[in-house]
């Protein structure tokens, strides 16, 4: 077993320091997702709203972002803004505004289908018993959307922990990019660290997404209507 | 903007996208085969088989195609599996892609109401008859959106591909940046190459949505073949 | 029984360990007979239809198609479904089937029969039932009584010993039941023999050759309609027609 290689885990705080990537990528994740969120649910509304030019250019974004692949959103903000407002903008930033550019469009889309999922009679049968408006968002409609929104909500989240991993390619210091310091501060020493890096951090990968997408099943069975 | 940069890179360009729908073209196809294998796994019931389609499902859907790749291109050597940029691209394009595929077809079958198979059984059907012949057309029919989101999922992740040294269009972007700070014309032309490849798709899909969606069987049945 | 075309002994079903839903029931039906199985929700009537076309397995009991025993272990269980028809409340026909191919499908597929043939056979029941003319739309451009006179061919064209409808009009609006209900009447004319579960009443009486009350899992009462209708024996047989008087006014 001596020149497995396994050893490159356990050599000084190598593991450690790839736990502490992994929480840059899943501290990158969280934020966007946050912004999502918040951003996604004021999109949605729009959308499910009867302005069609809003719905319009609601539209064009969503449609944007569901045909440029993720990377090339982060190779336009990270090389373009960098030249054309002429800041260096830092590769965490890039992709805290790429990953929520993206979650928005896809939480927007979510909220939208919530919301219109439900039926009409909903609504009729709220304001028939009395209700204002306002009740009837807080008491009948809203607890419903999110019934319908959780689950795949939750589902977004392993989705953008995945895209995270993308960070790498424009310098974020993330799991990967320690990894990588890590295989090449080891390349004489430990010729097959590679296999064990990027083996453990497949793994890491799959721990944390692995439990959520299982809630978001869970979820959906149990807040099937 | 630099027109005639643009115009002199143009080939570069239309190579790489050339290399990018081969590659997508190879994954996509290889993830349509994994996927119809292991749903049929999972609906043929075949004990061991299942588990392992399962935990391949799992493995795939809850890990970034970056991060497979990276295994499969500087991992696997280390073990004397070598593969090459390309074979490495389109290995990982199908696992990624075989995933989706097979819950695709999932959703698919399990969307056919059981009564719809005991109304086939009561004609006298055998199970195999109403599979092939009752379940698995409808089955195809609803997944058809799925089929088209996930097309254009996989040839959107293939621009992580310049990751493992192959020359795509992010790599010739990169490239390009690079070595002649055509910022402005590499993006563009990166963002157009990708619009001309999938906007087309994303546009026949929505057809296809609306089609199976409001129309289904019946109007001119493109779906149903018959 | 002599006579009988379809018997059960002492049939009993129960899912998941739960309270059998069907408790030894005995029963037969004779050539050409109309029967009509009526009683509360969730008496078990549907499961009993169920059960003769083995689409679910019974826990006990036997049951016998021109005496022989189907329900043994590795008897044919699709040649024996071919012989009893079976309608179901949500019609099932194939959605990316045309109406003929609905219907031609099991003859050519099942039993092998001449593709030009079966094709003649079913337009000529389409013919009968008025539909011919939507022979080659799909289901969802028909009525709710369309399809569910579609299905009625469907069955038809594999010519069942037996015909068993399963609620046939309970999905369908008040002004399709009738002409649903026609075709039955029509089929119980020619001799069909049917088990017939349904809600519709006045239909039971008309076209029953005898009634049987299934309340709870059991046979509780049978007879001639008349006389069920009229004058029924037990006090749950009295107790159900009447809620189904009252029922009937309030709606």
């Amino acid at each position: 077993m001596q020149d497995s290689g396994i050893q490159v885990l356990f050599q000084g705080i190598n593991f450690v320091r790839l736990l502490e990537g992994l929480w840059v990528s899943l501290k990158l994740a969280l934020v966007s997702m946050a912004f999502s969120m918040v951003l996604g649910f004021l999109m949605g509304i729009l959308m499910a709203g009867r302005n069609r030019i809003v719905g319009f250019v609601c539209r064009v974004y969503l449609e944007i972002v569901r045909i440029m692949p993720q990377l090339v959103l982060l190779f336009l903000v990270y090389f373009g803004a960098a030249k054309h407002l002429g800041i260096d903008i830092s590769g965490e930033l890039a992709a805290v505004i790429v990953f929520s550019f993206w979650g928005t469009a896809e939480m927007g889309d979510l909220v939208r289908s919530a919301l219109i999922s439900i039926p009409k009679h909903q609504y009729e049968s709220g304001y028939s018993l009395g209700l204002s408006r306002m009740q009837l968002y807080r008491h009948i409609i809203l607890p419903q959307t999110f019934r319908r929104l959780l689950p795949s909500a939750v589902n977004l989240l392993t989705r953008m922990i995945k895209t995270t991993s993308l960070a790498v390619l424009i310098g974020v210091v993330e799991v990967v990019k320690v990894g990588k310091q890590i295989i090449d501060a080891s390349r004489y020493e430990n010729p097959k660290a590679a296999l064990w890096i990027y083996g453990t951090i497949f793994i890491l990968y799959f721990a944390v997404c692995f439990p959520i997408s299982k809630l978001s099943t869970v979820l959906e069975k149990k807040l099937q209507v | 903007m630099d027109l005639s940069f643009i115009s002199a890179y143009t080939p570069m360009y239309i190579e790489a996208a050339g290399l990018t729908i081969r590659i997508a073209l190879y994954g996509i196809a290889g993830a349509f085969g994994v996927g119809i294998l292991c749903s049929l796994i999972k609906e043929l019931n075949i004990p061991v088989l299942k588990q392992l389609a399962q935990i391949y499902i799992e493995l795939s859907r809850n890990t970034p195609l970056l991060i497979q790749l990276f295994f499969l291109y500087f991992g696997l050597p280390k073990l004397g599996i070598v593969l090459s940029s390309e074979t490495c691209a389109v290995t990982g394009l199908i696992f990624l892609g075989g995933s989706y595929m097979a819950e695709g077809f999932r959703a698919g079958i399990d969307g056919v109401p059981q009564i719809q198979r005991e109304s086939a059984y009561s004609l006298g059907m055998t199970k195999k008859q109403t599979f092939w012949r009752i379940v698995v057309p409808q089955a195809v029919a609803t997944s058809v959106p799925v089929f088209c989101a996930n097309i254009i999922f996989l040839i959107k992740e293939t621009s992580v591909f310049s990751a493992v040294a192959l020359a795509d269009l992010m790599y010739v972007t990169k490239d390009l940046i690079g070595l002649y700070y055509k910022t402005d014309e590499a993006l563009f032309m990166l963002v157009v190459s990708y619009l001309v490849i999938l906007l087309p798709i994303s546009l026949l899909s929505s057809y296809m949505e609306r089609r199976v969606r409001y129309a289904g069987f019946g109007n001119t049945g493109i779906v149903s073949g018959h | 029984m002599e006579g009988a075309i379809l018997q059960t002994i002492q049939l009993t079903k129960s899912f998941d360990g739960m309270q059998p839903v069907l408790k030894e029931i005995s029963f037969s039906i004779n050539k050409g007979e109309v029967v009509v199985i009526v009683g509360p929700s969730g008496c078990g009537k549907s499961t009993f239809l169920r059960c003769l076309n083995r689409l679910e397995e019974i826990d006990a009991g036997e049951i016998l198609l021109d005496g022989e025993n189907i329900s043994e272990a590795g008897k044919n269980i699709y040649e024996y479904r071919e012989k009893v028809g079976m309608v179901f409340q949500s019609y099932e026909l194939f959605p990316h089937k045309t109406v003929l191919e609905n219907v031609t499908l099991a003859p050519v597929l099942v039993q092998k029969r001449n593709k030009r043939q079966a094709r003649e056979e079913a337009e000529k029941l389409l013919k009968r039932i008025g539909l011919l003319e939507k022979k080659d739309m799909y289901p969802r451009q028909l009525s709710g009584g369309q399809k569910q006179r579609v299905a009625i061919v469907r069955a038809l064209i594999m010519n069942p010993e037996i015909l068993l409808l399963d609620e046939i009009t309970a999905a369908l609006d008040p002004e399709m039941v009738r002409e649903v209900l026609q075709v039955v009447s029509e089929l119980a004319r020619e001799g069909m023999t049917m088990i017939i579960v349904t809600h519709e009443m006045d239909f039971a009486k008309a076209v029953a050759d005898r009634v049987i009350f299934l309340d709870k899992g059991e046979i509780v009462e049978e007879g001639e309609p008349k006389e069920f209708f009229s004058y029924p024996k037990t006090e749950r047989a009295k107790k159900f027609l009447n809620t189904f008087h009252y029922e009937a006014l309030e709606i």
